[in-house]
This record gives C-alpha cells, sequence and structure tokens, in this order.
C-alpha cells in the first residue's frame, strides 16, 4: 500500500470529447455509429425501469410494460401510504440507516486520523487487515452473526442491527477516509500542534473542515449501501414492525394474496426516492461524475 | 546533485524513509482512536469468522440432533457437502453467475460503455450516463422486481417477442441467465464509472500519435488503450468478483433460488441450510467454503494493490 500521490478519491475530471480536426464524410458517419451503438445501449437500460414508473401510475397494472393512457390515477400511493404500509419501515429504514451511518462515519474518522497522521507498528498490519476484510463476503457470517445475536439477546433488536451494520460499512469507510485524509497537508497542523492543540482537537479544527467534500462521499455512499442493504435487517430483525423498507418491500405483499403490482410499483419508487435525491445531490455538488480511479488505487 | 528532503510523515511515501525514534507508548497513545473501530471489528466481524471456523467443525442445529449436545464431527460437514449434489450444483451455478454477470457482462459491457462514451455527443453520452447510473442506484430488491416484471411470464419482453413468437418464462427456462443478466444490468455503472476514470487519465497525445502511426479502431484499443489500463482492469475485476460472489437480495427477489434449484448460488444455498432446515453447523460450513473463496480473492486483490 504505497500511494505516493494520495488522489482524492473523486474530482471533476473532464471527460474528453475527441480533438479538433476537420471532420470528414467517414468520420461523421463513425461518429453517428457510436452515438446510435451508445443510444441503443442506454434504451436497454431503461427498458426495464420504465415498468416501475408506467404501472406506479397505472390503477390495472400488469407486469407489462405499458402507457398508462385512460388509468393513469395515483390510487396506487394513495393505497399504500398508510403507516403499515409505508410510513412506518420507512421510518425504521431511517432510523436504522442514520443510526449505522453516523456510527460508521464517527468510528472511521478517528480511526483514519492515527493511519493517516502517523508512522507507527500497527499502522501497516491494521491496514492490511482492514483492505482485506472489505473483500470477505458479508453475506457469508450472517449464520454466525445470526448465532451471535443470539447468545447475546440482540436478535429483533434495532442497537444490534444498526451496530452490525455499522461494522460491515467500517472497512471500506476507514480506507477511504484514510485516503482523503492524506490529501490533506500536514503543515497546517504541525503550526496548531506547536500551539499546543493536541491531535484531537487538529482533527476536528483543521483536518475535518479540510475533507467535508471526501467525508460527505463516504457517508452518502455508506447511507445508499444501508437502505439497500436486504439481508442484514432479514436475517437480524423479526418483528414486523421493526422491519425497514428493504426487508417490508419484500413481506408486506404477501399477505394478500395476489399481488397489486400496482401497488408495488408505486411503493417502489418511494423507497427508491431517497437514494437518488441523494445521489442527484452529491453528484452535482461534486461535479458530475465519480472518479473511482484514486479510491481505487489504494 | 544534492537535495534535502525532509521527510513528510503524514503521506504514505514518507514511512520507509523515517527512522522510529519514539518510544512504544507513543505508539500506544497514538492508537488510541483506533480503539472503537478495533472493538465493533473484533465483536461483529473477527468474532463472526471464527465463530464459523469452530461451528463448521460441529453438528450445531435448531431441531434434531445437534440441538441438544453440540459435537463435534471434523470434516463430515464438508464431506457431506461435497458429496452432496446440490451443494456441487450450488459451487457451479455461483461460478456460471459469477463468470456471466461480473467477469463478462459488468466488466465487458462497462469498458464499452466507457469507450463509446469518451466518443459519442454531449447529449447521448449524458442521457446514457443517467439511466446506467440509475438502474445501479436504486436498491437490489427493486432491482429484483423489475427484473421479475420484465422476464416473467406476462411481462414485458415477451410483450415485445410475443410477435415472434418467442415467448416464454424465462425464470422458469433459463433462471441462472435471467438473474446474471439482472445483475449485469444492475452492476455495469459501477464498471462503467470506473473505466471513464481510467479512460481520461490516458494522455491523448498518445492515442493521437498512434492514430497517426495508422493504427486505428480495434488495433488501438487492442495495443493501446487496454495495455494502458491494464492495472484498473484487474482491480475492477477483483472487486466485481468479490461483490457479486456474495448477491443474495437480488436472486431471492427474482427467483428464490429456483424453480427447484436451478438458480440456488452459494449464498441461497446456505441460507436454505441454515435458515430453512436449520442445520446451522453445515450452513456454517457452507459459509466457511463462500469466505474462504472470498479470503483468496482478497489476498489476490491485496497482492495487485500492492505491486506498484
Amino acid at each position: 500500500m504505497t500511494t505516493e500521490t494520495p488522489t482524492p478519491a473523486l474530482s471533476t475530471t473532464k471527460l474528453t470529447v475527441g480533438s479538433n480536426k476537420p471532420v470528414g464524410p467517414r468520420t461523421r458517419v463513425a461518429a453517428g455509429v457510436i452515438n446510435l451503438v451508445t443510444a441503443v445501449l442506454g434504451i436497454m437500460f431503461l427498458v426495464p425501469l420504465l415498468w416501475v414508473v408506467f404501472a406506479a401510475f397505472n390503477s390495472q397494472a400488469g407486469l407489462k410494460l405499458e402507457w398508462p393512457g385512460s388509468n393513469f390515477s395515483l390510487d396506487n400511493f394513495r393505497a399504500i401510504l398508510t403507516p403499515e404500509t409505508t410510513y412506518r419501515p420507512m421510518w425504521n429504514g431511517l432510523v436504522l440507516c442514520v443510526g449505522s451511518t453516523v456510527i460508521a462515519i464517527a468510528v472511521a474518522t478517528l480511526a483514519a486520523y492515527p493511519l493517516s497522521r502517523f508512522n507507527t507498528r500497527y499502522k501497516r498490519p491494521f491496514l492490511l487487515t482492514i483492505l482485506f476484510s472489505t473483500g470477505l463476503p458479508i453475506t457469508a457470517i450472517m449464520v454466525p452473526v445470526y448465532g451471535l445475536f443470539v447468545q447475546l439477546n440482540l436478535i429483533d433488536t434495532i442497537s444490534g442491527t444498526v451496530a452490525f451494520m455499522a461494522t460491515t460499512a467500517l472497512p471500506m469507510s476507514i480506507f477511504l477516509m484514510k485516503n482523503f485524509m492524506d490529501g490533506v497537508p500536514l503543515t497546517l497542523e504541525e503550526a496548531a500542534w506547536t500551539d499546543g492543540a493536541n491531535s484531537m482537537q487538529t482533527l476536528r479544527h483543521i483536518v475535518l473542515p479540510l475533507m467535508w467534500p471526501g467525508m460527505s462521499v463516504v457517508t452518502i455512499f455508506t447511507f445508499i449501501g444501508m437502505w439497500g442493504n436486504f439481508f442484514i435487517p432479514f436475517i437480524l430483525l423479526l418483528s414486523p414492525d421493526r422491519l425497514p423498507a428493504s426487508v417490508s418491500i419484500f413481506t408486506f405483499f404477501g399477505q394478500y394474496g395476489s399481488v397489486q403490482w400496482g401497488q408495488l410499483a408505486a411503493y417502489s419508487i418511494l423507497y427508491t426516492l431517497p437514494v437518488v435525491i441523494l445521489y442527484v445531490l452529491l453528484s452535482r455538488r461534486l461535479g458530475g461524475a465519480f472518479n473511482f480511479g484514486g479510491a481505487l488505487k489504494g | 546533485m544534492a537535495t534535502i528532503t525532509r521527510p513528510n510523515p503524514g503521506t504514505p511515501g514518507g514511512p520507509e524513509l523515517r527512522r522510529r525514534t519514539h518510544p512504544i507508548s507513543v505508539d500506544i497513545a497514538r492508537a488510541l482512536p483506533l480503539t472503537p473501530a478495533v472493538l465493533l471489528l473484533l465483536v461483529f466481524l473477527a468474532g463472526p469468522i471464527l465463530w464459523c471456523i469452530y461451528a463448521a467443525f460441529t453438528n450445531t442445529a435448531l431441531t434434531g440432533a445437534g440441538s441438544g449436545n453440540t459435537q463435534f464431527v471434523g470434516l463430515d460437514n464438508f464431506r457431506a457437502a461435497f458429496s452432496s449434489d446440490t451443494f456441487r450444483n450450488s459451487v457451479v451455478l455461483t461460478l456460471v453467475f459469477t463468470f456471466l454477470s461480473a467477469v463478462v457482462g459488468q466488466n465487458l459491457l462497462g469498458l464499452g460503455l466507457a469507450l463509446l462514451q469518451k466518443r459519442s455527443a454531449k447529449a447521448v453520452r449524458t442521457l446514457v450516463g443517467i439511466t446506467v447510473i440509475g438502474a445501479w442506484v436504486i436498491p437490489e430488491v427493486v432491482a429484483g422486481y423489475v427484473w421479475y416484471a420484465f422476464l416473467a411470464k406476462d411481462g414485458t419482453l415477451n410483450e415485445i417477442l410475443g410477435t415472434l413468437g418467442l415467448g416464454q418464462n424465462w425464470l422458469y427456462t433459463l433462471p441462472i441467465i435471467a438473474v446474471s443478466l439482472a445483475n449485469v444490468w444492475r452492476g455495469t455503472a459501477f464498471s462503467m464509472l470506473v473505466y471513464n476514470a481510467a479512460l481520461s487519465e490516458i494522455p491523448q497525445e498518445i492515442e493521437e500519435a498512434a492514430e497517426m502511426d495508422g493504427a486505428t479502431g480495434w488495433r488501438r484499443l487492442r495495443w493501446v488503450t487496454v495495455p494502458m489500463i491494464k492495472r484498473t482492469v484487474t482491480t475492477n475485476l477483483m472487486l466485481i468478483t468479490l461483490q457479486t460472489l456474495s448477491v443474495f437480495g437480488l436472486i431471492y427477489t427474482m427467483t428464490r433460488g429456483g424453480p427447484g434449484t436451478k438458480s440456488q448460488t452459494l449464498p441461497l444455498y446456505m441460507y436454505e441450510q441454515a435458515f430453512s432446515f436449520s442445520q446451522i453447523g453445515y450452513g456454517t460450513a457452507i459459509a466457511l467454503v463462500l469466505l474462504a473463496v472470498g479470503g483468496v480473492f482478497s489476498i489476490i486483490y491485496m497482492r495487485l494493490l500492492r505491486e506498484d
């Protein structure tokens, strides 16, 4: 793990649009073909997605993609906007995600500081362990975690689930947070240290204000990951009134026998909306494309 | 030429240059902010992994013989697994799923999209980018339902193919292909973004020079572009392989591993054994296999990262 230039994991990369050469007919045909192929691929990605949007506004929605037309209505949304169906699962999801994200970010920030600032004996083995754990399939440890939660009496508790979800996000957040922190020059801190500030003070007043873009990236990624997580709450939470949106979407249609596809689509939209909004806010504020290049270089 | 370089202890470039002069107590003091992270990781990550290693060699179960007195059964769980057709079927399906959806699908399609986007018109590039990222951003379970609706017997694909007489229930006839396609759809954005970043870092002079020398199209791609992003390709392959190995929600929503066991990858098999059949010991043995596979990939990944 030797990053020569600690690249911040995102930057406002401008995509090259091609050179300003004189355009001949052959180049123009090639450009047309490229645009056409790209657009066709885009449409192939779009078609499955359109079903959710159309079905949500169609009172007679089935499984096939069809324009709502005369069946256009908001009935599906009206039907699902009840405490049991929508509000409670959304609230539960929010509690789980905010809780685990706050813990993960706070713990990761603290952990990243000594890893970024000092050279000590534990640093290398610790970072290698963290890097190793980012690759472990969390799915595989759900059986023992279930066992552990039964032993510790944590099964079906929000606090236990939050703690575990935070832990699953830790390796990646520590790793990213350290990379972002490496981008903050040390000289500013050295001045503060000379004035008698301790490391936690410099972390709070000097380092964190300078790396907020990086921190918000890690925070929002963690949150989005939690919001979409299905398997962890599916295993660790049992009572229907504690289930978050990711799990209840899977279970609550079963009780009515036949599936109301229009309502499922409407619910999917409401459940997806927060993530999309967060993503749009993030990508707009931080300048378009995320550049994973830096984060992947290690 | 004597240059005086002051080692910068803050950047990872510096550590090897610097002698450690401080006593161990300083190390301990500096490690204090790590404590919460270490505690959480020990209790909820290292703990379960250790328990996994232990329980895989026992007959722990919620019902039946192993529920009262847990006993060591040695390698019985693994022997049972490797001689079980269902387990071998899951291993094969996991390999197929990972190969089709990650190695071929997400990786090649992501690279292709990144290359196409680089040369396409701005409007096309933006719209396609938004759509592909849109598929990536939506939660796993929703993606599962979207693809259920798309591939079901009276779903969208059959509506399109209906006129050609090709309609069939894809989730029953080709379940593993169906879930792989859904995973390609969902995961390609990640590879696309990674390759977008890598391609934008290639200096334009190099591509132009290759063009001047008469290298066009495929040859430029094969001999100039791909070699320059080789490192990104391996890193990306490793990451998406690791992600794909543990996909559960998507497959569970679409097919629940069925029909029969035709789309039952290792995570779903593990879930069924441990939670539906209450065979915790056996389920943990499967989990250990999965963990070991992930561990091996993880080590290769670390090696790759350390190379340069």
